[in-house]
């Protein structure tokens, strides 16, 4: 953590501002990542989080601002510019298409196709039954449509999604939001071990506990800004409970 | 008594549909497709035994009417596999009826009016060249819809809604109204008729090619599925539905060669061919007709699209999630684009088959025929709700469509009953098909 000065930050975003309506639902907000990294984005709904996420992940394009990864400037106008990127994003909608089944969402936009560029239907199932052996073995609906999945099973076919084209940048939006408890310790364990991996991590939650200790950093936002970014090992929950709440950082008020 | 007699009685009844659901699971046949054909052979052997019974002669099951059947069904069934993919989009497309009468009036005036001033009458390009013209000329309309809808932003019942109007307009302005006939010879054989059919051995090469193709796929398919350890079919189940898809064709072989053609016409065939005919005449069988084969083609090539290609994986995708299909780099609009650009050209081709089945063009060729189109396709299982459909389904539902207004004309109900039949039999499919998929769930 000490030496982070001398590597190249994997995603570094720099003045990043977007509004809709005239209103600056990002309002320059610098963000820096590093690999084997997990920074916790927090704040009230509304704070800006989710939208300078899709930022990142091409849903939307900011106003203006630059987003440099692994220390080069990167142009990012699309899901797709995003994707070729190697982010992958959890949303927290999930964003799946309900009609398909597990394998077609997993896929979606990304198809294994076969000589005569048909979809290989076989391969994509067989894959999706090899990544989720891994992450949900109680998983065996392969064949149904996700609307006929719980809640979990949705969960694990988003997370599934980007976990199998070898990401190297990660946003989990409210990854644990539809969970239950043992379900939620699954996707716990799971960011400690792509993090163990070298992936970097922007996590967005509202439970502060589980945000101190998932994360290394957590930055807090407030009506679009950022009020700032902390190691969480110098914070205490009440620390950022106060950013979140009142919108002032009271380390650097001290300091 | 009644109290023990009663538990037996069910649960002898739970092992016989055991069985049959056995059956069901292991063969993985569509319990829905298999409704809408049951319905089908409802409606023809209702309306089969209505005429035998009401005028003395069931004029439903020949060979005759079902033949007729296949061509007048083959226009409404090509647009209705394209409407499948605009409402699976969420979309609908009310001017498909207007494009059809607008490209058939063009190609009328192109094959009759303008190519032949160049290339002399009957030149062997006339027909190719008007048939190009004409799903052209449709793909090129459904675009510049589609551009609207996506682009523009404009709801595709509205975009649509005013084509209707337009391109029936249009086609009256290309002719100022005029009927073009005839058409060219060839072209004509499109639409079906005596000469536009692929007679007996035709019929029997085609009939033999699908048959080796659906050998082909059973076997293909279960070697792919073995080769990736999963869930095969029981072999008996393999063999069951391999004869029972060669059987169809088979049968469809038989029914179309035997109808013969009409006594007139083998007359002229043979003055024409220096043949002399026999005292007992000659049977010369029709086989399939030009159009039904046109669909079948269309059919099977909409079906790859569907199922097989990215294409149609993002149709679905954007039916089922919108927002999904775009998070996952979709090109939502364009998609739109090409959607309607398809059902434009599809349109065109229908319009082929239509004004040569006539013999003419007017520009009132296809007038209502959106209503059927988006009937066959809801029919057929297609969920205006977006996101659900077949093509399969979609041609079903236009023979169950043409099924019921052949039937009515043929045990003579007039207009107005048809009218009142057939919209009431839409309002009862679809409730019917809700029903099925609430149980389903």
């Amino acid at each position: 953590m000490t030496d982070k000065s001398k590597q190249t930050p994997l995603v570094d975003l720099r003045n990043i501002s977007i509004s809709f309506g005239g209103i600056k639902a990002v309002d320059g907000v610098s963000l820096d990542l590093y690999p084997g990294e997990v920074v916790g984005l927090l704040g009230h709904n509304g704070a800006g989080k989710s939208t300078l996420s899709k930022i990142l992940s091409g849903a939307y394009e900011a106003d203006s601002g630059e987003i440099w990864i692994n220390g080069k400037r990167a142009d990012i106008r699309s899901p797709r510019d995003a994707r070729d990127h190697n982010i992958e994003t959890i949303y927290q909608t999930l964003a799946l298409a309900d009609n398909l089944d597990a394998a077609s969402n997993l896929f979606l936009g990304r198809e294994l196709v076969n000589r005569w560029g048909m979809v290989d239907d076989s391969r994509m199932e067989s894959e999706t039954r090899k990544i989720m052996a891994r992450l949900n073995p109680n998983f065996k609906k392969l064949k149904e449509p996700v609307s006929a999945l719980s809640g979990g099973q949705r969960q694990s076919v988003a997370i599934a999604r980007a976990v199998y084209f070898n990401a190297r940048i990660l946003i989990m939006d409210e990854p644990t939001a539809a969970l239950g408890v043992h379900e939620t310790a699954m996707v716990a364990d799971l960011i400690k071990e792509l993090k163990s991996q070298g992936l970097g991590i922007f996590l967005i939650s509202h439970d502060t506990r589980e945000m101190m200790e998932l994360c290394d950093r957590v930055s807090v936002m407030k009506n679009g800004q950022l009020i700032g970014t902390e190691n969480v090992a110098d914070v205490t929950e009440d620390d950022i409970l106060s950013m979140i709440i009142m919108g002032k950082n009271p380390r650097a008020e001290v300091a | 008594m009644t109290d023990t007699a009663t538990p037996k009685t069910t649960a002898a009844k739970g092992r016989r549909e055991g069985r049959i659901a056995q059956f069901l699971h292991a063969t993985e046949i569509d319990t829905r497709l298999l409704g809408m054909i049951g319905a089908l052979l409802l409606i023809w052997v209702g309306f089969h035994f209505f005429g035998l019974y009401k005028n003395g002669f069931g004029a439903f099951l020949t060979p005759r009417n079902l033949w007729n059947l296949s061509v007048q069904t083959s226009s409404i069934g090509i647009m209705a596999t394209g409407m499948v993919l605009v409402i699976v989009t969420r979309n609908i497309d009310l001017s498909v009826g207007s494009i059809l009468g607008f490209c058939a009036i063009l190609m009328g005036v192109l094959q009759v009016k303008i190519l032949p001033q160049y290339l002399g009458i009957g030149h062997p390009a006339i027909w190719m060249l008007a048939v190009l013209a004409g799903i052209i000329v449709g793909s090129l309309v459904g675009g510049f819809q589609g551009v609207l809808i996506a682009y523009g932003k404009i709801p595709a019942f509205i975009v649509t809604l005013g084509g209707l109007l337009v391109w029936r307009g249009a086609a009256f302005l290309v002719a100022r109204g005029e009927t073009i006939s005839p058409v060219d010879s060839t072209f004509a054989l499109l639409g079906g008729g005596p000469y536009g059919a692929v007679g007996s051995t035709g019929s029997w090469i085609v009939g033999l090619i699908a048959c080796a193709a659906i050998i082909y796929f059973v076997i293909s398919g279960r070697a792919r599925r073995q080769r990736f350890g999963f869930h095969v079919r029981p072999i008996w189940a393999e063999y069951v539905m391999g004869a029972l898809a060669c059987g169809i064709v088979i049968g469809a072989v038989l029914l179309v060669n035997a109808y013969p053609w009409p006594i007139g016409i083998v007359r002229q065939y043979a003055e024409a061919n220096n043949i002399v005919l026999p005292e007992s005449g000659l049977f010369i069988s029709h086989g399939f007709a030009i159009p039904i084969l046109i669909l079948v083609g269309v059919g099977l090539a909409m079906t790859v699209l569907m199922t097989r290609t990215r294409f149609g994986r993002y149709v679905f995708a954007i039916g089922g999630n919108p927002e999904a299909a775009k998070l996952a780099g979709i090109n939502t609009q364009w998609m739109t684009v090409k959607i309607f650009a398809l059902m434009g050209g599809l349109a065109g081709l229908s319009a082929v088959v239509a004004s040569a089945r006539l013999g003419s063009a007017t520009n009132a060729l296809g007038t209502l025929d959106e209503l059927y189109v988006i009937a066959a396709a809801v029919i057929g299982g297609t969920s205006l709700a977006g996101g659900v459909g077949t093509i399969y389904g979609a041609i079903l539902g236009a023979f169950v469509m043409q099924s019921l207004q052949t039937g009515m004309v043929l045990v003579g109900f007039d207009a107005a009953m048809q009218q009142i039949i057939v919209g009431s039999v839409l309002v009862l499919a679809v409730y019917l098909d809700n029903q099925y998929r609430a149980r389903a769930k």
